[in-house]
């Protein structure tokens, strides 16, 4: 039974107006049912529940703001289903597009920041180790948990805005000190270093992480002590699709200390482990050579750094077929700053900013084969957009786009 | 076979080892999309949906939230743990006022003992 402290009694009861209140009795009736003794106060929120999936979404949050609601912690938005910086760019039918864009206004008037990104924690979202927070998510809460030691559980759309507005989540699953303990290590030193090195590998490990290993907490040793944090944001995403992941430990790199018991279960990694995943990341088999439609990455959100990494795979060559890059404003702001934008310009790449290929009508309405680096995209591609996909590094997916035909470097996986 | 949110309903067993509602659901019309399941293109309304493994994105929420809304969703959702992501479109469901629908948590190796396609009852 979840006990309310007398203030947030009073909340429930209506002191601080009906939306708050409704709020509040959502995050209690899923604190009752997850089985939480109590709520604990948030420090910041991150919104998935901004993304149009039918007019119920819309009209909750309409409600919300008729009823005086306003968030009560600082609040990151997750992507929209409109493309705000580039018009047409989603194929959304207009009434559908008229209802995402209410929706997305009415998160506005919430009082949220327009961040519009699956990449919070690079557009200066990034709450301190051991912080309660509320976000939404899964790639988001994943790197919230593993990569900043803050601590949110997975929380479905709506259950963060009602944090969000009330400043209280449940008291339960990762914000409690014993779930976040691992019960298994995953040992990596038997794999070859040369593909540990390689950016296409951190999405294949968590692939593997995520179907394998889900629903346990795991901490891997024998990894590189420096990783990059668009390695760890790619692995944590496609740990998160595949299986249901909000954190694992890294021993060495994440900031929390995994607290493995004496005698823990362990398990040896082995390169074929990681060749099976790779190949579950595709859904046709292509060779060299073969047509390929479009190229996509992006999931999460290209980050500053990752642009620059593809300027220099593009070298300025032209592309042969679509190239998608999604990424949030902050990204294109920092570009900007950089006097990159017109490198952005005439390097021929299709930028995606506030949503992404995904989550809402963008590839031409065709059957076709998508080539990405993104474990998520690999994912969800096949069921959200009918194409079919093949798993790549972003180096082959420069090269796919230039020749407009297949080039893979399969050398890696050796 | 422990009720999550209360109620009662009937309906045909949909048995899914594993399921994310956003990316497994059509969300306008209630059909699975993905090549992958077993039951691809079958509808989920007024099925008893079994999904051993709840997985995957957080905006499976607002997907139930729309079925409900728009007439679409399972009789009952029995699932193999319990997942707050799922509740939460029946807890706002009931928030709005609309229709709702019981939540159950059964082990899947409980799971075992009901056949895909027979009728089960909740009460």
């Amino acid at each position: 039974m979840v006990q309310l402290t007398s203030a947030e009694r009073e909340t429930v009861d209506g002191r601080d107006g009906p939306a708050r209140a409704m709020a509040l009795r959502i995050v209690a009736d899923t604190a009752r049912l997850l089985g939480a003794a109590k709520l604990v106060p948030i420090a910041s929120a991150h919104i998935d529940g901004c993304l149009y999936h039918g007019d119920s979404g819309t009209l909750f949050a309409e409600r919300l703001v008729a009823d005086g609601g306003a968030v009560a912690v600082p609040t990151t938005l997750n992507v929209g289903a409109l493309d705000l910086l580039h018009a047409g760019r989603v194929r959304l039918a207009p009434e559908r597009a008229a209802m995402a864009r209410r929706m997305m206004d009415a998160y506005l008037r919430l009082g949220c920041r327009p961040t519009w990104t699956c990449a919070p924690y690079q557009a200066g979202h990034r709450p301190a180790l051991g912080q309660h927070v509320a976000w939404g998510e899964s790639n988001a809460v994943a790197f919230c948990n593993t990569v900043l030691g803050a601590r949110s559980e997975r929380y479905g759309d709506f259950l963060d805005i009602c944090a969000a507005l009330s400043g209280r989540a449940p008291e339960f699953g990762l914000h409690l000190d014993d779930n976040r303990r691992a019960t298994l290590e995953v040992d990596a030193t038997a794999l070859d270093p040369r593909l540990v090195a390689e950016d296409a590998f951190w999405p294949v490990l968590g692939a593997w992480l995520g179907e394998t290993e889900g629903g346990r907490i795991v901490a891997f040793t024998g990894l590189p002590r420096r990783i990059d944090e668009d390695r760890l944001k790619a692995m944590g995403a496609a740990a998160a699709s595949t299986g249901s992941v909000g954190l694992f430990h890294i021993v060495g790199v994440t900031p929390e200390d995994p607290k493995l018991a004496p005698g823990h279960e362990s398990i040896r990694l082995t390169g074929a482990m990681l060749h099976a995943a790779r190949d579950r990341l595709s859904t046709a088999r292509a060779h060299a050579g073969d047509a390929v439609d479009a190229v996509a990455v992006g999931s999460p959100h290209f980050s500053y750094d990752e642009f620059r990494r593809l300027f220099a795979h593009l070298k300025g060559r032209k592309l042969a077929i679509p190239f998608y890059v999604c990424t949030g404003r902050h990204t294109l702001a920092a570009l900007a700053e950089a006097g990159l934008s017109e490198t952005l310009k005439t390097s021929g790449l299709t930028v995606v900013a506030d949503t992404c290929i995904v989550v809402t009508p963008i590839l031409p309405a065709s059957d076709g084969l998508l080539l990405t680096n993104s474990g998520k995209f690999a994912h969800y591609t096949r069921p959200n957009t009918g194409y079919d996909v093949l798993y790549g590094s972003l180096a082959d997916c420069a090269e796919t786009a230039i020749a407009g035909r297949l080039v893979r470097d399969e050398m890696i996986w050796r | 076979m422990t009720p999550l949110l209360p109620g009662s309903a009937q309906g045909r067993v949909l048995k899914l080892p594993s399921l994310s509602l956003w990316g497994g659901v059509d969300p306008f019309s209630g059909k699975l999309t993905d090549p992958a399941l077993p039951h691809c293109g079958e509808s989920v309304k007024d099925r008893v949906l079994m999904i051993g493994e709840p997985v995957g994105s957080s905006s499976s929420s607002a997907v139930l939230l729309e079925l409900l809304h728009a007439g679409n969703a399972p009789a009952a959702i029995v699932l193999g743990r319990a997942d707050a992501i799922v509740a939460l479109g029946v807890l706002v469901a009931r928030e709005m006022g609309w229709a709702t629908i019981p939540l159950l948590v059964m082990a899947p190796s409980e799971q075992e003992g009901s056949a895909d396609g027979e009728t089960m009852k909740i009460e």
